[in-house]
């Protein structure tokens, strides 16, 4: 079996406003292999996107958590952005708009691999390369503002792996692209994750999209985690209902239409 | 009668920026048929929700010409094209963003009732009613505020404001988009079967290839402001012509189950 | 009135809506308490507060009992203060709504009117129309008014641009909805809200320019004021302080009021917009 990076076991999540409580995650026991490629699949309020936020330390203050995440993979705490890289849903609104781009990737690297400034502008202009941005000389002094969502998201997973992290969390980084864009961005993270060695973890909606690339998948529903396993267990045996209706309500091409065809 | 609801011919359109001119559409051309379908299928940027958005005469174009059942779409104004709204509707992206943050479910629906005259103030509540049982939701949801109830049937509201004047033509952008997965489906079920009862043609735009394919009987594809490719849904999607429409269809994730890695 | 309640809720709104309600209270029951003129001379001149029991606060420069001048004054300040913002707010709005939905030539040249009217220093703009006028409560009000409405204008038309490429405003045209209709149920009243989180400033800037006006001898003289009780009592400052300083700290218990109670405000409109 191989070796775990971080364990979670019992973790509940719950966001406490005036008098209402609402539980994001409950008593979640999951395992996160090292070097696998991990997709969280949910709809919304499944709690994945909290699970993510929990496991990168970046849940709010008003989030009250219990259980315990252990790193065996790491024997340390992990550190944000050294250890874990995050790449957000929004393309928007997750970048610094007043810094140029190659500033943001290249502060990542100084800060965590203890380089000075000039290093740390080279491995940026490396980085979007690996991205496969065009003119990345030129996008070093670009602004966010000035690239299109897709460019953005590469950049924004530049940013993410600046620093060599060891696991990189995804949440929902499609959502907001076109189908298009969308398969770019999942082919590049999975060709950088295999390149690297790191562990990724995917969060998204689209069963799928995980299902092209992911080694297991684990499905939550109402902040529960209700069926984990290999990719093409799941998929082919699929223990849970609500797995089952997921799976169930995938429209691809294949999908018999709902229309007769047309008239002329 | 042409078979033909509408066409739209050489539209095109430039925004223009102090900073740049960005030609959202150059000399597009579509058509729809009565009570059939027209996917409107793009990455983002390729015009297809300026182009959508002009058929409802929300931009206006730089030139072209949309003919509407005879009439010169382009040429109304005032109360001629107040009257002909009613038989053009829209279902937006967003089904949150699309309703006023106060309004009720009740006070959504009733607007195209007070708007055009359709039903006095008496008989709105039963209208609003039997809209709602059309789409499949509970008449008591009525009274719930647009935010507390979920997206589907935030969406579903949406589809009956559409469907309150008896339109000959409903534009959807991206309707199912926002939406989650487990849903989608059967808001396009409901689509779909509105569409067979009451003859009401779509325009349904998307990214998504494969949801147009479910309920689409053409297909226009479009790349940077121009149409690349149409034709019945079966072909373009067997048979691409096109860079984009081929990009299009291996963009679709399929569900893979024995992965080769 | 969910949203009095969440005012409410919160310890600035409390306080805030504690000391309006003393206020309000006392406005109120001023010609309950003291059904005479507080203008009328009630006994002998300069007696000193908590002397006499029957002259709580003492008596002015004339023999008025301060007591009563203040508890009238109270109505005075507030109703200044509430009339200016109030008309501030309604004539703000309007214009940047207008401003903000037509657009164009329209837009350019309602928003050069409000340049105008930011230009001038708003107390002086007030002094000018006061003193070219005349002086009588409507005229203070209107002159109050004058130099507060732009920033509601200025905020009124920021929301209405963002409002106006939303998605819902979008529906309403396709809807059939005509642009007047538009105008004020879809748009106007989503644009409220951070007006409204002004209003309160506003009234406490209206009360003390109304205070500054009237101590300048530029009121309505035939009404008390707190501005015109401390004109007074700047003849004898230093042998009668209390006669400036008691309605000045009502003026600062009055201008604390207001703020608190926007601070509650504010904080309960936000919370409201994160919910929806």
């Amino acid at each position: 079996m191989s070796m775990q990076l971080a364990t979670l076991r019992d973790l509940s999540v719950l966001y406490r406003s005036g008098s209402t409580t609402r539980t994001a995650l409950a008593s979640v026991d999951l395992d996160i292999l090292a070097g696998e490629r991990l997709a969280i699949i949910g709809e919304s309020g499944s709690g994945k996107s909290t699970l993510a936020l929990a496991l990168a330390g970046l849940l709010p203050d008003n989030a009250e958590r219990s259980g315990q995440i252990a790193w065996p993979g790491l024997g340390r705490p992990p550190v944000p952005g050294g250890d874990i890289g995050f790449v957000f849903q929004d393309p928007g609104s997750s970048h610094n708009p007043v810094l140029s781009i190659g500033e943001q990737i290249a502060e990542v690297a100084r800060r965590h691999l203890g380089i000075g400034w000039r290093a740390a502008y080279a491995r940026a202009l490396d980085l979007l390369a690996r991205v496969r941005i065009p003119q990345p000389k030129a996008a070093l002094a670009a602004y966010a503002h000035e690239l299109s969502g897709g460019q953005r998201q590469r950049v924004a997973i530049a940013s993410a792996i600046a620093a060599g992290p060891r696991l990189l969390i995804a949440d929902e980084p499609t959502s907001a692209l076109d189908m298009v864009v969308q398969a770019e961005i999942v082919a590049l993270l999975d060709e950088l994750v295999r390149a690297d060695g790191m562990t990724l973890l995917f969060i998204t909606h689209d069963i799928a999209l995980a299902s092209g690339f992911a080694d297991r998948l684990a499905v939550f529903r109402d902040a529960r985690l209700v069926e984990a396993g290999a990719s093409a267990d799941v998929l082919a045996r699929p223990q849970n209902a609500y797995t089952r209706h997921l799976i169930g309500s995938h429209i691809d091409l294949a999908t018999p239409p709902l229309i007769v065809g047309p008239t002329r | 009668m042409s078979a033909e609801l509408l066409t739209a011919t050489g539209v095109s359109k430039t925004f223009a920026s102090k900073a740049r001119r960005v030609a959202a559409l150059d000399n597009a051309s579509v058509s729809v048929a009565r009570g059939e379908t027209l996917g409107l299928v793009g990455p983002s940027g390729s015009g297809k929700s300026t182009l959508a958005r002009i058929l409802l005469r929300l931009v206006e174009p730089d030139a072209g010409r949309i003919d509407f059942d005879g009439v010169d779409l382009l040429a109304l104004n005032g109360e001629a094209l107040r009257t002909t709204r009613k038989r053009i509707q829209m279902v937006f992206q967003d089904p949150l963003a699309a309703f006023n943050p106060r309004a009720t479910v009740a006070s959504a629906l009733a607007d195209p009732l007070r708007i055009h005259g359709l039903v006095e103030r008496r008989q709105r509540p039963a209208a609003i009613a039997a809209l709602l049982q059309r789409v499949g939701l509970d008449p008591g949801l009525a009274s719930r505020a647009i935010h507390e109830i979920s997206g589907g049937q935030r969406q579903r509201v949406a589809i009956a404001r559409a469907l309150a004047t008896r339109p000959d033509l409903i534009v959807l952008d991206e309707a199912v988009s926002a939406l989650d997965v487990s849903v989608r489906g059967r808001i396009l079920e409901l689509l779909v079967e509105l569409q067979r009862e009451e003859g009401i043609a779509y325009v349904f735009v998307s990214h998504d290839l494969a949801v147009v394919r479910a309920i689409a009987h053409t297909i226009a594809i479009m790349d940077a402001g121009t149409i690349v490719e149409t034709g019945p849904t079966p072909d373009v999607v067997a048979n691409p012509q096109s860079a984009t429409g081929r990009a299009l269809v291996a963009a679709v994730p399929r569900l893979v189950v024995g992965k080769s890695d | 009135m969910s949203l009095l309640r969440r005012i409410l809720g919160t310890p600035e709104g409390a306080a805030g809506a504690l000391i309006l309600c003393v206020l309000v209270l006392a406005a109120l029951l001023a010609p309950v308490l003291f059904p005479a003129d507080p203008l009328s001379i009630v006994g002998p001149a300069l007696v000193p507060p908590f002397t006499d029991p029957a002259l709580p606060l003492g008596t002015d420069r004339l023999g008025r009992d301060v007591l009563a001048e203040l508890m009238h004054g109270a109505g005075t300040s507030l109703a200044v203060g509430i009339a200016a913002a109030a008309m501030a707010m309604i004539a703000g709005s309007l214009v940047g709504t207008l401003a903000g939905l037509a657009g164009g030539l329209v837009d350019e040249a309602l928003m050069r009117v409000v340049d105008a009217f930011q230009i001038v220093p708003s107390f002086l703009l007030a002094l000018a129309f006061v003193s070219v006028t005349g002086a009588s409560l409507p005229v203070v009000i209107t002159a109050i008014a004058l130099g507060a409405w732009t920033g509601p204008a200025r905020l009124a038309r920021a929301e209405v641009l963002s409002i106006r490429e939303r998605d819902y405003v979008a529906a309403a045209r396709v809807l059939g909805m005509r642009p007047l209709e538009i105008a004020f149920r879809e748009v106007l009243p989503n644009a409220l809200p951070p007006v409204m989180a002004l209003s309160s400033v506003i009234v406490a800037i209206s009360v003390l320019t109304e205070a500054a006006l009237s101590f300048l001898g530029l009121g309505d003289p035939n009404i008390v004021t707190w501005g015109s009780m401390i004109a007074e009592g700047r003849n004898v400052l230093r042998s009668a302080p209390f006669l400036s300083i008691l309605p000045g700290l009502a003026l600062m218990l009055t201008v604390l009021g207001v703020y608190l109670f926007s601070e509650g405000l504010a904080d309960a409109l936000a919370r409201r917009r994160s919910r929806a």
